[in-house]
């Protein structure tokens, strides 16, 4: 029972995915930058679900489930990662992990 | 009818010596060699001769005969066919290059026997043979021209045989380009005459200009520019200067090309295109005029050399100039005639003058010289020939063939007596410097050392062609003979057909001049057969034979004149030559060093050229401009890459703004094309 | 003014606060908490928007696992105040203004586009459906296969995680 117009939800999801998107290029510490793109996942999820729920229709809300296992996965490898970064780099700042260049 | 359809054969026979020799004949022995070469021009020699059988029996109406093999050049209305053609200026060619070539293979394999490369030599030779038939045998003006620079082409290689030596290589460069000079206006002449007939066939070219009027100017335009070619391939003023040069040479190589066959390539070019050159009487005057300045100016020059070969060398400008006088008078026959006793009489000349240096160890220099007149009888005997033939004594060949020149400058529709008081001190000139040849190297005493040297007899190889030679140096002249003093007139008759148009032209002129003198009866369009009074044609023809008998004993006064002066100053007081020089010392300088004409060339356009290919091509347009282009390219890109690479900069935060940037311009792109297709 | 409009409001500037407070802080580990703060407003919408199951499914997986994970990891590595270097160019002065544009951009065009005047207030009788049974009846006939597909992708990421978390011994 919503009487609040989808548009609300989506011009929220939009305002989160905004600033998911700054926090992704301002911070330096890699598990922050994780953490937003994070936020982003869950932006995109509120969109979809306000979606289902606007075509009255399940296949968003199955989308979201998805999105959240594989986010989960992901996290897992993610943080594996990091943590061989942190060991090899002995730093957080993402600036630092710049050996693959010319 | 067999060689008639395949003229080719002619041409194939000394293309294949060429090639086997070249390809096959290094390690082969020297008879091999020799077999393969004088084997395949021997051959082409009697295919001459049948094709000269065959053409006896043809009717008048099929020459000539042209033969069509296939075409070459297509392109839009430009088209060119390898035809061969045959008509009696042909036969005369053919006879000439094929036997003369003939004995000068021959006699080269005596003189060549102890030279290197000597199956390079025949090759190259042969080559030249090829291309010298081709010139002959064309039926359009392209495929003379093919066979134009590919003699031209032989030349430089014959001429830088010994390319080791600097001069020899120099010589042959210098050769082909100063030739070169000239094949350019030969380029433009056939540009035009395509421009203007539509077509390069001479067949074609020639019933257009008889049938229609064509525009003067176009027709004197073309005939200057094919001039050209002829200044440079004949070596006339101001383009000869390659002539004396190319005496670097074996001797046989100045023989047959440098005297007896391409040099003559212009004259023979003039005669065959003489449908033109008689309508367009500015550009016959030019020839003329240049072939008589050329005679006196290069016999002045062969009055003091000392180098054998160069006398006959400048000897050789200057004969060509008289030919180029006789066609220009409008005497085609004449200028043919006398190239074809030239080929004689100069090819003996310089066979003899190379068994002169081989009997003297490879000396070239007359001064050196003397007294060998007993020691070399052959070698004597039919050099002195030879130059009672060039001086025009009769009744060897060159006196008739020279008369007719002098004749036609004469008198005649384009007669200029001016030219002709020039001809005649060339030929005084002429008799003077050949009898001061002879009389340098066979008379006197020895001015060698003769312990140092040991004259030798040349072998028979070399000493067989000159007998030959000379025997048709003696009667070359007699079949040609005109009919007062006895011939019949055949060679005229026969050339005829060949130059009937220029005939018709200055029998039009002639009647105008006959009916102003009131003695035509019937009245004919000009160039039309115009009927005299039987007495008036008497009148005429008496009148003729008084002036011609004149002019004659005019010539032969003359060339006595010259054979005692040089007498005089070489047998009778041999100090008078040096006290001579002494007393004319500045203008005898002048003529020592050629009119220090190349002097003047290498100032004047060799080094402007040099300097402008050195710092303005190479410097500047092809290191600057070309190498600059692509090295900028090069640059450009490497640049292009040293930027682009930094966006690698391995900086993660970098990548994510660029990440941020690329979904923004998605998004962007997205968002605008939806908007317009949402519904 | 409807509680259902208050309700948003509050949970939406929850959300908002908490984005703010991740982009804001200086340690890590408050902008865990603030990102834990935005997922729990972000279930209380879900649940207003009567997706139950996901909402449950969000609490219990998202924030209760994954965030878990990041505070192990953050404690792990002791990450401190992070220090600041300025080094990225691009991230700084193209990056950043383009993110706030793209946030208004979405924002605007979200606000004002079809999609949203046309699905209006939601009806009491559509909400028969929502229910867990029709999810997962959904979830094992319709998407089956990609169901399937997701346990066997959490699988590599176990081996994936071990493998490189491993100390070289």
């Amino acid at each position: 029972m919503s009487v609040v117009p989808v548009s609300y939800y989506l011009v929220l999801s939009a305002i989160l995915f905004g600033l998911g998107v700054i926090a992704f290029v301002l911070k330096h510490n890699i598990i922050t930058i994780y953490m937003a793109i994070e936020l982003m996942l869950n932006a995109v999820n509120l969109a979809f679900v306000a979606f289902a729920r606007a075509h009255n229709q399940l296949d968003g809300l199955v989308f979201v489930f998805f999105v959240i296992v594989v986010a989960a996965a992901e996290s897992a490898v993610g943080l594996a990662i990091i943590l061989t970064i942190a060991q090899n780099r002995h730093s957080l700042n993402v600036e630092r992990v710049n050996q693959l260049k010319f | 009818m067999v060689l008639l359809n395949y003229l080719w054969i002619i041409l194939a026979l000394p293309l294949a010596g060429a090639a086997i020799n070249g390809l096959f004949g290094k390690n082969w022995p020297k008879r091999a060699v020799n077999s393969v070469a004088i084997g395949s021009v021997s051959l082409a020699f009697l295919a001459v001769a049948e094709l000269v059988r065959e053409f006896a029996q043809l009717s008048p109406g099929e020459i000539p005969w042209v033969k069509n093999y296939f075409t070459w050049i297509i392109a839009g209305p430009f088209r060119v066919n390898f035809s061969l053609q045959a008509d009696q200026l042909t036969i005369v060619m053919l006879l000439t290059v094929s036997f003369v070539g003939l004995l000068i293979h021959i006699y080269s394999t005596g003189y060549m026997e102890h030279e290197a490369g000597y199956y390079r030599f025949f090759s190259y030779l042969n080559l030249f043979m090829f291309f010298m038939l081709t010139l002959v045998l064309a039926a359009n003006i392209v495929v003379m021209f093919v066979g134009w620079e590919g003699v031209g082409l032989c030349s430089y290689l014959l001429i830088g045989f010994w390319f080791l030596k600097k001069s020899a290589a120099d010589a042959g460069k210098k050769a082909f380009i100063v030739t070169r000079i000239g094949d350019f206006g030969f380029t433009v002449g056939i540009l035009l005459l395509f421009w203007t007939f539509r077509s390069v066939d001479f067949g074609t070219i020639f019933s257009k200009v008889v049938e229609s009027p064509t525009d003067v100017g176009v027709l004197t335009s073309i005939c200057l520019l094919l001039f050209t070619g002829a200044i440079g391939k004949s070596a006339q003023l101001p383009l000869y200067v390659w002539l004396p040069d190319a005496m670097e040479g074996p001797t046989p190589v100045s023989a047959l090309i440098h005297a007896a066959t391409m040099v003559t390539a212009g004259v023979y070019m003039v005669a065959r295109m003489n449908p033109l050159f008689s309508r367009a009487p500015i550009a016959m005057l030019a020839v003329a005029i240049v072939g008589t300045i050329t005679a006196f100016y290069a016999a002045t020059i062969g009055l003091v050399q000392t180098d054998i070969k160069k006398v006959l060398a400048y000897s050789t400008v200057s004969q060509l100039g008289y030919m180029f006088l006789g066609c220009g008078m409008g005497a085609f026959h004449a200028g043919i005639f006398h190239l074809m006793t030239h080929a004689f009489f100069k090819g003996l000349l310089f066979l003899a003058a190379g068994s002169v240096i081989h009997a003297m160890g490879g000396e070239q220099d007359m001064r050196q010289m003397g007294g060998l007149r007993k020691r070399i009888p052959v070698t004597y005997w039919t050099m002195f020939i030879a130059t009672l033939a060039i001086a025009g004594f009769p009744p060897f060949a060159g006196f008739f063939s020279k008369d007719e020149i002098l004749y036609s400058a004469y008198t005649g529709p384009y007669a200029n007596k001016a030219l002709y008081a020039v001809a005649l001190a060339a030929a005084l000139l002429t008799s003077f410097y050949m009898f001061r040849l002879v009389f340098l190297t066979f008379f006197g005493g020895p001015r060698y050392d003769e312990h140092k040297v040991h004259v030798h007899e040349s072998p028979k190889n070399m000493l067989v062609p000159l007998v030959i030679l000379a025997i048709f140096a003696t009667v070359g002249g007699w079949f040609a003979a005109p009919k007062f003093w006895g011939g019949q007139d055949y060679f005229r008759n026969f050339l005829g057909p060949v130059f009937k148009d220029a005939s018709n032209l200055r029998q039009g002129q002639f009647s105008e001049f006959a009916k102003v003198a009131g003695n035509l009866d019937a009245m004919g369009p000009s160039g039309s057969q115009v009927t005299l009074r039987p007495e008036a044609l008497a009148e005429i023809e008496a009148a003729d034979h008084k002036l011609e008998l004149e002019l004659s004993g005019v010539a032969v006064l003359v060339a006595l004149i010259g054979f005692f002066v040089a007498w005089w100053l070489y047998v009778r007081k041999p100090k008078a030559p040096e006290d001579l020089a002494k007393s004319v010392h500045g203008p005898y300088t002048v003529l020592m060093n050629k009119y220090y004409v190349d002097e003047l060339y290498l100032a004047l356009i060799v080094r402007p050229l040099l300097w402008l290919s050195t710092n303005v091509l190479w410097h500047v347009v092809d290191e600057g401009m070309i190498d600059g282009t692509v090295n900028g390219a090069a640059r450009v890109a490497r640049g292009a890459g040293g930027e682009l690479r930094k966006l690698q900069s391995g900086n993660a935060r970098s990548y994510a703004g660029w990440v941020v940037i690329g979904a923004v311009g998605v998004t962007v792109l997205l968002l605008g094309i939806w908007m317009r297709m949402a519904p | 003014m409807s509680l259902a409009f208050i309700l948003f409001f509050v949970f939406a500037i929850i959300a908002v606060a908490g984005a703010v407070l991740l982009i804001v802080a200086r340690e890590p580990i408050h902008s865990a908490l603030s990102l834990i703060m935005v997922m729990v407003a972000l279930a209380a919408l879900y649940l207003m928007l009567s997706a139950e199951f996901v909402a449950a499914v969000q609490v219990i997986v998202y924030a209760g696992a994954i965030m878990v994970l990041f505070v192990f990891v953050i404690m792990l590595l002791n990450a401190g105040m992070e220090e600041r270097t300025n080094w990225s160019k691009v991230a700084k002065y193209a990056g950043l203004p383009l993110g706030v544009f793209l946030l208004f951009e979405l924002a605007h065009w979200l606000a004002h586009s079809a999609i949203g005047a046309s699905v209006a207030n939601g009806s009491e009788a559509t909400n028969a459906a929502v229910s867990t049974r029709a999810l997962s009846k959904m979830l094992f006939q319709k998407y089956l296969f990609p169901f399937e597909a997701t346990s066997f992708l959490i699988l590599i990421a176990i081996l994936g995680a071990l493998v490189l978390a491993k100390r070289d011994e």
